[in-house]
């Protein structure tokens, strides 16, 4: 319950989900910032942002959760996420 | 009219990129399909990359969100398409080949059944001269991926029948696609239009007179092609794109179609575009 992954700020994830993206783009990215519209990455690059979201906050993106809106900013995949983990963990 | 879409049961032959996009197209819209390929590993991994196209697709917003997925079924042998609504046929583009695919399909499937060869450049005609029944027999270009593109060509061929245009209509309406009917003749519309302005765009790099990059952001820029010739031929696949200029240039004896010395390089060297991760473009990102 007080494990350092159950309390993951909205920053922890931002960062976490940041320094993948600098890995794979090669630069850095602000939180608001269009990674689509930007044209640095394509859609199908979302399929990897779905899978590495996935994996590493142990959370499952389905139904219509499954929006490239949700990943279209690196403040849009912490907002989706911290909702993911708050709703599976507290149990509401 | 509604009945209709229940009642299709998809046979899709060929697990490639093409058959795989039409399978997860179908499925996404709650038809079921049999996926059949000869290759056994191509075919074990299928399940796995059809969940992977058909989470993009959701992500795209390209498919329903209230229809249940379609069943998936995985075969070895054509003998599988024995109780499919329609077969569709998605293997390399080589003229031999399919027509030997489309042999052993009409020896299975029950009269009538509507026959389609995904195809983008061989006359349906030449494989309806091989086959029985060349009545059943469409040809249909999908688009990559097809659940993206909403539009397709259907290619009647000179014996192709009513019966089968009207089984066309109706698998597009349960595939919710949109096709537009052409008649029949090497590369049909699209590819005889495309694949020639994506050979010389190739060739204009090839001569250094511009940039990979210079040719897709003129041809984006000021005449509005969506993703620029180059990085389209990336997205179609090189090996693909230069198995149907030699369809197109055998046929037409069109040397404007004879592939392009630097998409056969790109073949040798195996960046066969997104697919492989290289072509014209690198796709470490995808």
């Amino acid at each position: 319950m007080t494990d350092s992954t159950a309390e993951l700020t909205a920053t922890d994830i931002e960062q976490r989900i940041g320094e993948f993206l600098e890995a794979r783009t090669k630069k850095s990215w602000e939180p608001e910032v269009d990674l689509f519209a930007s044209g640095a990455v394509s859609s199908l690059f979302a399929m990897e942002l779905v899978v590495f979201v996935e994996s590493t906050f142990d959370v499952a993106v389905e139904g219509s959760d499954l929006a490239l809106d949700n990943f279209r900013t690196l403040r849009r995949m912490s907002a989706l996420v911290t909702r993911l983990r708050g709703s599976g963990g507290e149990g509401a | 009219m509604t009945g209709d879409s229940g009642a299709q049961q998809l046979a899709v032959l060929g697990a490639g990129t093409m058959g795989l996009g039409i399978a997860t197209l179908a499925i996404g819209r709650g038809v079921p399909v049999v996926l059949v390929d000869v290759d056994q590993e191509r075919l074990s991994t299928a399940p796995a990359r059809l969940r992977k196209e058909l989470r993009l697709a959701q992500m795209m917003g390209a498919l329903p969100r209230d229809v249940a997925a379609g069943r998936l079924d995985l075969a070895e042998s054509v003998t599988a398409a024995a109780d499919a609504t329609a077969v569709i046929e998605a293997i390399t583009e080589l003229a031999d080949l399919k027509a030997k695919v489309h042999q052993e399909i009409a020896s299975v499937v029950r009269p009538g059944t509507l026959r389609v060869t995904n195809t983008s450049s061989i006359p349906v005609d030449e494989l309806a001269g091989q086959v029985p029944s060349p009545e059943d027999l469409v040809g249909i270009h999908f688009m990559n991926p097809p659940y993206l593109i909403g539009t397709l060509e259907v290619v009647r061929g000179p014996r192709t029948g009513d019966r089968a245009m009207a089984s066309v209509a109706s698998l597009l309406a349960a595939l919710g696609r949109k096709g537009i009917v052409v008649g029949d003749g090497p590369g049909f519309v699209t590819s005889r239009v495309l694949h020639r302005m994506i050979n010389d765009a190739a060739n204009v790099v090839e001569e250094g007179r511009a940039s990979v990059e210079d040719v897709d952001a003129l041809m984006e820029g000021c005449l509005g092609h969506p993703t620029g010739p180059l990085r389209t031929a990336d997205l179609i696949g090189i090996d693909n794109l230069v198995d149907s200029l030699v369809v197109l240039h055998e046929r037409t004896g069109d040397d404007s179609f004879r592939p392009s010395p630097l998409l056969l390089r790109k073949v040798a060297e195996g960046d066969h575009g997104r697919k492989t991760g290289r072509g014209f473009y690198e796709y470490g990102v995808l």
